[in-house]
């Protein structure tokens, strides 16, 4: 395979660069950059930035208003802008509901929600986990009754990351308590402020809030916020999982954390020297360069099978499992590049407005706390257990 | 005995809702609850008879702070630990102290590691100016261990006009409210306390010092092999709670209609971490019947312990969480809470690389 970009993927990675160099706001960098909390007020003027030069929906058909960039176009976009230190985008709406709607809702939800996505009047989240739905997502609980031109919701969600931001979720419902779980699901599409909706924070093992649990008690929904046919929301789903597998690798991510680690371990000092140059610490980071140069042509290899229209297999699942496992590897040296000044934990010295002296290093506050809280890649998204699930059924013929 | 006594305490009067209380208080643990500890004899434990202690062998030791992971105490028996180790080398007046130690009432902490030490015993930058009848230290001392909560400090310092030579570390006892003290307490990620300290013209007089001058380094290798067995410890404490907890959770937690325990990829990795568990629990037996062997037989297990702790408990920590999924990342849950001390661990006394190093280093097991 060709591992070169063509001269015009060439001209828009510069085009993308002198974008982030010119547009992407620097307090919003050094937020992403030292690992600062982010704000919604941040996520939402990110969004709008990038809105402002289509670069937002740029995976969308034309259609609907993108620029339908192809996959080696996606690839570049992300790792032009995580090598910049962008805020990743908000993916609920925009990656996750959008190409469902796309292709299976009604031209007036077309219509109605896409715009509202790329503008940012909406905050979507997802409505997927149960407690007893995990990794058995299709023995999901919470039902969808008729009644009239309405849809009485009853049930609670959770692990819903952002839904103390939002405005609206979309959620698998039960419509059906008969045959195979599966054929009982509905993809539906809820306004958070109905009355009967409650979102309740799920505070992390570091402290932070960034999930929640939603419930739901005799919740009125028009049946027009149906998304395609009752009973059909399994297939909805599904197709969302295996065809978002742009950006799943993380391979962005990776080479940013990576590179910042670097720095990090230029700075930390051992027996007079910078960490960098001491052979225990450089093997491991050299290890963790030799698995990132592999899964980089390893993601451009499925991306591009992707571009070339071959249907999504497995190979989204090993890039999830051995994407997740490589950014928190990297997430582990870093903690390790600390030494003792790992340990220091101050909370409040996450968000904006801290004028405290660092303990430390400056950089150091966050880096444990990310260590743990990146725990959850491998769980969220379909757990990597999940995933060699898929690989092993879908790739042994046992 | 003590170790059982200390185990029915955390059973019972020990839940992690407590714990997360006397993490979140002001002081960072209760007061009245290592009034207790104190009179049940578990700070005792840690120390030899001839220091007015219980016990202070490396079972001993290993034994108590098994019991300490287990509850994720909070109360400061580690620092104390630390600073009665060195005293215990010190004047009879020192050694009144570990006493008080001993019996609740006085806290100590070891104020030994600096801003660009690393893991480095030897690097010690702190010096004591020699006056007519004492000495004047300045320097500053980094993650000093429930240093926010100490009436004193031990701290290590270079005596000045001598050459920055490991033979030169001497070790001075400070009371934490002298002038020219300044600390500043945060918490740590795991939910411990730990301060870093500024020394400031901080004036002491000749008999603050602990042991000999020049003693200092050989000191601090003996109270960082009995900190780091005590961690280790520790952390099979935090291994067994984190493993009793996952086993559990695969046993009642239902998908796709069966016990999640039933699938056997998840049997396999349970597998793993409990024969870790074992491997760990033999490198806490090796370590402590080594602990007062000659130095490089002490060392050798002692680092041999610590690579092995960091290395197999973080993978028994993030396994713990992820076999729980979800849940497993919750604050609420306490598995999180168990698998971040198992893994800060590895930042106190030298992390898995620095202990392979050593090992390498010290050569062949004694």
């Amino acid at each position: 395979m060709d591992l070169n970009y063509t001269a015009e993927e060439l001209a828009f990675q510069q085009e993308v660069r002198a974008f982030m160099e010119e547009k992407l706001p620097k307090r919003l960098a050094d937020k992403v950059k030292h690992h600062k909390r982010l704000t919604k007020e941040d996520m939402v003027e990110w969004h709008a930035i990038l809105n402002s030069a289509g670069y937002l929906t740029g995976h969308w058909p034309k259609a609907f208003g993108g620029l339908e960039w192809n996959a080696i176009e996606r690839t570049i976009f992300d790792e032009e802008m995580t090598a910049a230190n962008g805020p990743r985008q908000v993916p609920f709406g925009l990656n996750m509901l959008a190409p469902v709607l796309m292709a299976f809702g009604s031209p007036e939800q077309q219509q109605y929600y896409l715009p509202r996505i790329a503008d940012g009047q909406d905050f979507w989240c997802q409505g997927y986990s149960e407690p007893g739905a995990g990794s058995d997502l299709a023995s999901l609980k919470m039902t969808a009754q008729r009644d009239g031109d309405h849809y009485v919701l009853n049930g609670q969600k959770t692990w819903t990351t952002l839904g103390q931001y939002a405005n609206k979720i979309f959620c698998l419902v039960r419509t059906n308590k008969e045959g195979k779980p599966q054929e009982g699901i509905s993809f539906i599409l809820v306004d958070m402020d109905t009355p009967g909706v409650e979102v309740r924070p799920i505070i992390l093992l570091e402290g932070t809030h960034e999930v929640n649990e939603v419930w739901f008690t005799d919740v009125r929904v028009p049946v027009e916020n149906l998304v395609g046919e009752e009973n059909k929301g399994w297939t909805y789903a599904k197709y969302l999982l295996v065809h978002e597998r742009s950006g799943i690798a993380g391979v962005g991510a990776a080479m940013a954390g990576l590179s910042y680690l670097r720095e990090i371990a230029q700075d930390q000092q051992k027996d007079g020297k910078p960490l960098l140059e001491d052979p225990f610490f450089a093997a491991r980071l050299s290890e963790i360069e030799i698995d990132l140069a592999a899964m980089r042509t390893t993601n451009l290899r499925i991306t591009q099978a992707d571009n070339d229209g071959a249907p999504p297999g497995p190979e989204t699942s090993m890039l999830k499992v051995k994407g997740t496992v490589l950014r928190q590897s990297i997430n582990d040296l870093t903690r390790r590049a600390l030494g003792p000044y790992a340990m220091p934990f101050v909370s409040e010295a996450l968000d904006a407005g801290y004028n405290e002296e660092p303990i430390g290093p400056d950089y150091a506050n966050p880096i444990a706390g990310d260590y743990f809280n990146h725990r959850k890649t491998s769980i969220y998204g379909g757990s990597n257990e999940v995933q060699r699930n898929i690989i092993s059924k879908m790739m042994m013929g046992l | 005995m003590l170790a059982d006594m200390a185990g029915r305490f955390v059973r019972e009067q020990y839940p992690i809702d407590t714990r997360h209380e006397h993490a979140a208080a002001e002081l960072g643990f209760s007061r009245e609850s290592w009034a207790e500890m104190a009179e049940l004899g578990l700070i005792g434990a840690l120390f030899r008879e001839e220091n007015g202690g219980f016990g202070g062998t490396g079972f001993d030791i290993a034994l108590m702070f098994e019991e300490i992971g287990r509850g994720l105490v909070v109360e400061p028996f580690l620092a104390n630990l630390l600073g009665g180790t060195a005293l215990a080398h010190g004047s009879d007046s020192q050694k009144e102290i570990v006493e008080a130690v001993i019996g609740g009432e006085t806290l100590l902490a070891f104020a030994h590691g600096e801003p660009t030490g690393r893991y480095d015993l030897a690097h010690v930058h702190t010096t004591a100016k020699p006056t007519a009848d004492g000495y004047v230290l300045n320097g500053n001392k980094s993650v000093v261990i429930s240093g926010d909560s100490a009436d004193f400090l031990v701290v290590s310092a270079l005596i000045e006009g001598d050459q920055p030579n490991e033979e030169d570390v001497t070790l001075f006892l400070v009371p934490a409210d002298q002038d020219g003290v300044h600390r500043r307490g945060y918490p740590t990620i795991d939910g411990y306390r730990a301060a870093e300290i500024a020394l400031k013209d901080v004036v002491v007089p000749a008999d603050a010092m602990i042991g000999a001058k020049g003693q200092g380094l050989s000191i601090v290798h003996d109270v960082v092999a009995r900190g780091t067995l005590a961690v280790c410890a520790e952390a099979l404490g935090a291994i067994d709670a984190a493993i009793d907890l996952t086993l559990e959770y695969l046993k009642t937690r239902k998908q796709f209609g069966v016990p999640i325990g039933k699938f056997q990829a998840l049997q396999h990795r349970m597998a793993d971490m409990m024969t870790e568990r074992e491997q760990i629990r033999s490198g806490v037996i090796n370590a402590a019947g080594h602990l007062d062997a000659t130095a490089g037989e002490r060392d050798w297990h002692i680092s041999a312990l610590k690579n092995l702790v960091g290395r197999s408990g973080r993978m028994i920590a993030e396994e713990s969480i992820q076999m729980h999924g979800g849940i497993g990342m919750t604050w609420e849950y306490a598995v999180g809470h168990y698998a971040k001390r198992i893994v800060m661990i590895d930042h106190l006394f030298g992390d898995v690389d620095y202990h392979l190093e050593r090992i390498i280093k010290l050569g062949k097991a004694a």
